[in-house]
């Protein structure tokens, strides 16, 4: 009896485990099927083709127009960023101080655009800002401009309308990280002696910033994978890495060229993040109670 | 410290929320390096008095002065108040040192006289050598401390107290009140109060106010509000009291049922009085022949081991429910009959306090 209970609980513990995996395999099974295994099949398809070959990223490392639109990506997506910031951050703050009522009205503003689809909000922001569009007519009509402005059709209209599409996923976690923030320490702040700016500065502000890493992570990402706004209202010209990956595929029906792009993408933000993380604390501004 | 001490006087402040009284006219004056506790039951109003102080709410009518200043429309960042919060109120994001030192840098005081500053106030709570910790390191207790020397760092004229021992066990409590109360005496600073526990006010206050439904009821030294109630909220408010509803006979006698007592205090007038019995004031008859003394006979109903006192729970002729302490000493088992068995107490004129019944 007593030399069996060695084997009996190992034999537990191993039957333990078996449950375990047999609980979490529809999560892996999942997340093989629909990550790990089209990713996979993306750098396979962008190495292989009738035999392994890197041609496609010679390419892409050889020929300035994958550079200039990798760069006008990147530039894009950290204009849209900022942007949002700075529009989202009073919304959001706005959002926190207010009493519960007024809290609930700005952030149904700030979903509504949501419950319509973003092909219509982008065929909105192009009538608004067309040669003929409203935004046009209405300085044309107060004489501050003789000519249309060119509004859409280049990177200012791409750049707006992403930035408004783009808006909620700023908001939202900002908004999150804003309401936790207890009201007490405004309070001390002002009984301490800090003015309304310093106690901002100095309390609300760095006490907010995980929002803010939650925000403008969310909308970069988002950005630079960003296809119908720019495709509608950059107008050609402001060919963004996503547009080329659709062309590679649609115009000249290479997909090995159209992988090496989003691959190349892939890893470039994950680089991104790896460098960001080394200089900024994340696991402080994160981790802090 | 201490050198910009100024009295506080609140002038008929009142304020309201909507239809909502939260303060009712109060008016109340604090002496420089006073401590006053501001004590009540919730929704008395005593936060809401804290927050006029603090200016974080402004009075709907009455006005708050520091010294000769009218400080009623000032905002808090101006006051030069140092204010100790419930919870502490600590920056999450910043070390015990960086705590210490908000108000110096809010202030733009020189750098270079920030350390000396922040030892002092650390060491004057007991935390010297505190200043790399982070927040999240520190227990209750020392929390406490830490919201303690950066209300105190910058000599405020005023410290406000919200509650500020509540959260701490009732050990640490007790330790803590005895400190407060001689930190008060080292600075010499005018500290407010407010709190929801007698006995915390009692221990460490100069004078208490007691408040009920947003109205001053009561300001007095302790030992005057525990022996001198105004009215019999007061009484049962602080220490433990039994209320006893009597009549009025003449200026030194009242009628509990058929029993008359005579009190050497004055008897208010009024038909709504009440007798406040302190458990301590009863005592267990002798037999001694002494015919100024007030009787009262009932029975037993309970008696109750307290560690270092016996409760005693007995129930006059007509129903009505009294208490009396004893100290846990032999001589006392001796005297309690057991439990339905009959007990006379004795309640000196002197202890016999009658005071008008409280509206509801």
């Amino acid at each position: 009896m007593t030399h069996s209970t060695p084997d009996l609980s190992l034999r537990h513990h191993r039957r333990e485990q078996g449950l375990m995996l047999a609980l979490a395999s529809p999560a892996l099974l999942v997340i093989l099927l629909l990550i790990v295994l089209p990713v996979g099949w993306l750098a396979w398809q962008s190495i292989y083709h009738d035999g392994f070959t890197l041609e496609n990223y010679r390419r892409i490392f050889s020929e300035a127009i994958y550079w200039r639109s990798f760069s006008l990506t990147f530039q894009i997506s950290l204009l849209v960023t900022v942007l949002a910031l700075l529009l989202g951050y009073p919304i959001a703050y706005a959002a926190s101080v207010v009493p519960k009522g007024w809290s609930v009205l700005i952030l149904a503003l700030v979903i509504l655009p949501f419950w319509t689809s973003v092909l219509v909000r982008a065929y909105a922001w192009l009538a608004l800002l067309q040669r003929t569009g409203v935004v046009n007519q209405f300085l044309q009509y107060l004489g501050v401009i003789d000519e249309p402005l060119a509004l859409v059709h280049n990177t200012f209209g791409t750049v707006v309308a992403t930035v408004h599409i783009l808006l909620p996923f700023m908001v939202l976690p900002l908004y999150a990280t804003m309401q936790k923030i207890p009201h007490d320490l405004m309070q001390a702040g002002a009984s301490l002696g800090g003015s309304p700016s310093h106690t901002f500065w100095r309390i609300f502000l760095p006490l907010s910033l995980p929002g803010v890493l939650a925000g403008t992570t969310l909308v970069f990402v988002l950005c630079l994978g960003f296809y119908i706004t720019p495709e509608l209202l950059g107008g050609g010209r402001t060919v963004m890495v996503s547009l080329l990956v659709s062309r590679n595929v649609e115009l000249y029906d290479q997909w090995g060229a159209a992988s090496a792009v989003g691959v190349v993408l892939l890893l470039s933000v994950l680089v991104i993040f790896l460098i960001v993380g080394r200089f900024i604390p994340l696991d402080r501004i994160l981790g802090q109670k | 410290m201490g050198s910009g001490v100024e009295s506080v006087e609140i002038k008929s402040a009142s304020k309201h929320y909507g239809a909502v009284v939260a303060l009712d006219n109060v008016t109340l004056s604090v002496a420089p390096r006073e401590f006053v506790s501001l004590l009540g039951p919730s929704g008395s109003g005593k936060t809401t008095l804290l927050g006029l102080l603090g200016g974080f709410i402004q009075p709907t009518s009455g006005s708050i002065h520091f010294g000769e200043r009218d400080v009623t429309l000032e905002p808090p960042h101006k006051r030069n108040i140092g204010v100790v919060f419930q919870n502490y109120a600590l920056f999450p994001h910043m070390s015990v040192g960086e705590n210490v030192a908000f108000p110096l840098r809010a202030r733009r005081l020189p750098k270079a006289d920030w350390p000396a500053k922040v030892r002092g106030a650390l060491a004057m709570v007991g935390l010297a050598g505190y200043e790399e910790r982070g927040v999240a390191q520190l227990s209750g207790g020392q929390r406490q401390r830490v919201a303690l020397a950066r209300a105190m760092i910058f000599e405020p004229r005023l410290i406000l107290m919200d509650e500020p021992l509540s959260a701490l066990d009732k050990q640490l409590r007790e330790s803590m009140q005895i400190e407060l109360r001689q930190l008060h005496k080292r600075i010499g600073a005018t500290i407010i109060y407010v709190t929801h526990d007698q006995r915390e006010a009692l221990t460490m206050s100069d004078r208490v106010a007691i408040l009920k439904d947003g109205r001053l009821i009561q300001i007095d030294k302790p030992a005057q509000l525990h022996d001198h109630p105004a009215d019999s909220f007061v009484a049962s408010f602080i220490g433990e009291a039994s209320l006893l509803p009597v009549r009025r006979i003449d200026s030194g006698s009242v009628a509990l049922g058929p029993a008359t007592l005579r009190s050497a205090r004055a008897i208010p007038n009024g038909d709504a009085l009440m007798l406040a019995v302190h458990s301590e004031k009863l005592l267990i008859d002798d037999g001694a022949d002494n015919a100024a003394l007030n009787r009262l006979t009932g029975t037993v109903t309970d008696v109750v081991y307290q560690g270092e006192s016996l409760r005693i729970f007995i129930a006059l002729p007509d129903g009505t429910a009294l208490s009396l302490r004893q100290p846990s000493h032999h001589e006392a088992y001796r005297r309690i009959p057991p439990v339905g068995g009959p007990l006379t107490v004795t309640l000196h004129p002197e202890d016999t306090i009658i005071v008008p019944k409280a509206a509801e």
